[in-house]
């Protein structure tokens, strides 16, 4: 019993430390590339004994003024729910991925130790409940601060993350659709299938348009560019206008973490969570853990490499998944807000209506 | 570990550093009402879905069939707010009286 203890709280300890770890990486990674596309030199001026590796310095001095700024509360009331709007915003991030498997299951002395903190039957409607909490947070936010603009901000980011939401769900019946289960790690474990025994069933291969509709409704669940009209810097102001120091920081947090787990999401679901095309393990091949190549090649590998190489493939997924967001981000202008709300309601929702009937017709013809 | 040296000013709501007027819970635009309220229809729709979505491989044509007609009910109410305007943001002057005509 405390065996199984020690592994869930060590999992949970691999996964907080991954997000925490990626979100740090994040916010340099971001500097530097946006530095890059505008032919800028980006963060390098922070440095401790003259050590500043690329700028990444800079990301512990941003942690260290933001602990050490003041941090101020609206002189009238709500203090309570000024005080809560930036946990709201930033706790379910962590807890939604939770349901997430990050590596395969494995085999240690005779125990059986799925690399997933929760194996959870609604797997994915366990995400959606944790990705919509993160709407209170905008909402108390806006509300909470004793402030005109941000009351306005707040509600205007609520009505976007709403209306991006169903398209998030929506899109999601697909993959369910073909895999048939709830739980993302049923469905990484499909996603080693192979159509006509050589295209591997992918959800990006198998449910492209819901593939095209997910990522940017969560792009527009993180609020980011192209979708930032919550807190556009530049020219409109936001929710977190009464927020500073720590507090505006756990809002910062949390989005970076957002795109993390957005990323591990996206990758679990469309593009075949841990799993390499044509890599199976013992289990799966009777005993013949290696690469089994659809024209009768086979390349023997090592049981335990073959675990190494998924939990590294699901890794580099996350890595590539979290450089196209940033990618996006500094490609497109912002949108305007009647078109933002006309592209979720009027354009993305009949076509993810429509990938539901066909995609449910489909299976059911071939079941 | 931060300091705390509150002063009138710094605490002061910022808007543009005009003294604030009246309460700061306005009044606000009645979009965001109608598409918190058409977000929960569609939103409880796609609760419906989930459990249909898994089974759907086993329980086949009459299944499908029952989401076609509920999915087409919540279509047809999504094409009328569409053309009573609804989902337009800045919505076409004089709509309103017409939709309470019933036009």
């Amino acid at each position: 019993m405390w065996l199984d203890l020690g592994l869930i709280v060590g999992k949970i300890a691999v996964v907080f430390i991954g997000i925490i770890a990626g979100a740090f990486v994040l916010t340099w990674a971001e500097r530097k590339q946006s530095a890059l596309m505008s032919d800028r030199i980006g963060a390098n001026r922070a440095a401790i004994l003259g050590i500043k590796l690329m700028g990444i310095v800079n990301s512990v001095a941003d942690a260290l003024k933001m602990i050490f700024k003041e941090d101020f509360l609206p002189p009238k009331g709500l203090r309570f729910l000024h005080a809560a709007a930036p946990v709201f915003a930033m706790f379910p991030v962590f807890m939604t991925f939770a349901v997430l498997p990050f590596g395969p299951t494995i085999t240690v002395g005779g125990k059986v130790i799925p690399l997933q903190i929760l194996q959870l039957d609604v797997g994915m409607l366990y995400l959606l409940a944790f990705g919509s909490i993160a709407v209170y947070g905008v909402l108390l936010a806006g509300w909470a601060s004793n402030n005109k603009y941000t009351l306005i901000g707040g509600m205007r980011a609520t009505a976007q993350m709403i209306s991006y939401e169903l398209i998030l769900g929506l899109s999601l019946i697909g993959p369910i659709l073909v895999y048939g289960s709830l739980d993302p790690g049923v469905m990484a474990t499909a996603q080693n299938g192979y159509l006509w025994g050589w295209i591997p069933k992918w959800g990006i291969i198998v449910q492209p348009i819901a593939f095209l509709l997910f990522l940017p409704a969560a792009m527009a669940e993180t609020k980011r560019c192209p979708f930032d009209l919550p807190e556009g810097e530049s020219e409109i102001i936001g929710f977190a206008t009464e927020y500073s120091g720590m507090r505006w920081g756990m809002f910062f947090l949390g989005e970076f973490a957002e795109i993390v787990v957005l990323a591990a999401v996206l990758a679990t679901v469309f593009l075949g969570s841990y799993q390499v095309p044509f890599l199976f393990d013992a289990g799966e091949k009777l005993g013949m853990a290696g690469f089994h190549f659809p024209w009768g090649a086979y390349l023997p590998i090592a049981e335990w490499a073959v675990v190494a190489l998924r939990i590294l493939s699901f890794g580099v997924k996350v890595l590539i998944l979290m450089w196209l967001q940033m990618q996006i981000r500094w490609t497109y202008p912002r949108f305007r807000y009647d078109q933002l709300m006309r592209v979720s309601w009027r354009e993305m929702m009949p076509i993810a209506l429509a990938n539901i009937a066909v995609t449910a017709l489909i299976v059911m013809l071939v079941a | 570990m931060a300091p705390n040296r509150p002063s009138a000013v710094k605490l002061s709501t910022y808007e543009c550093g005009e003294e604030p007027i009246g309460s700061p819970w306005i009044r606000f635009n009645t979009r965001f009402y109608v598409i918190a309220l058409i977000f929960l229809v569609f939103d409880v729709e796609v609760l419906f879905l989930f459990p249909w979505a898994v089974n759907l491989s086993r329980m086949g044509l009459f299944a499908w069939i029952d989401m076609a007609v509920f999915i087409t009910i919540l279509v047809v109410g999504l094409a009328y707010v569409w053309g009573r305007g609804d989902l337009d943001w800045v919505r076409p002057k004089g709509s309103e009286r017409g939709a309470a005509a019933g036009k």
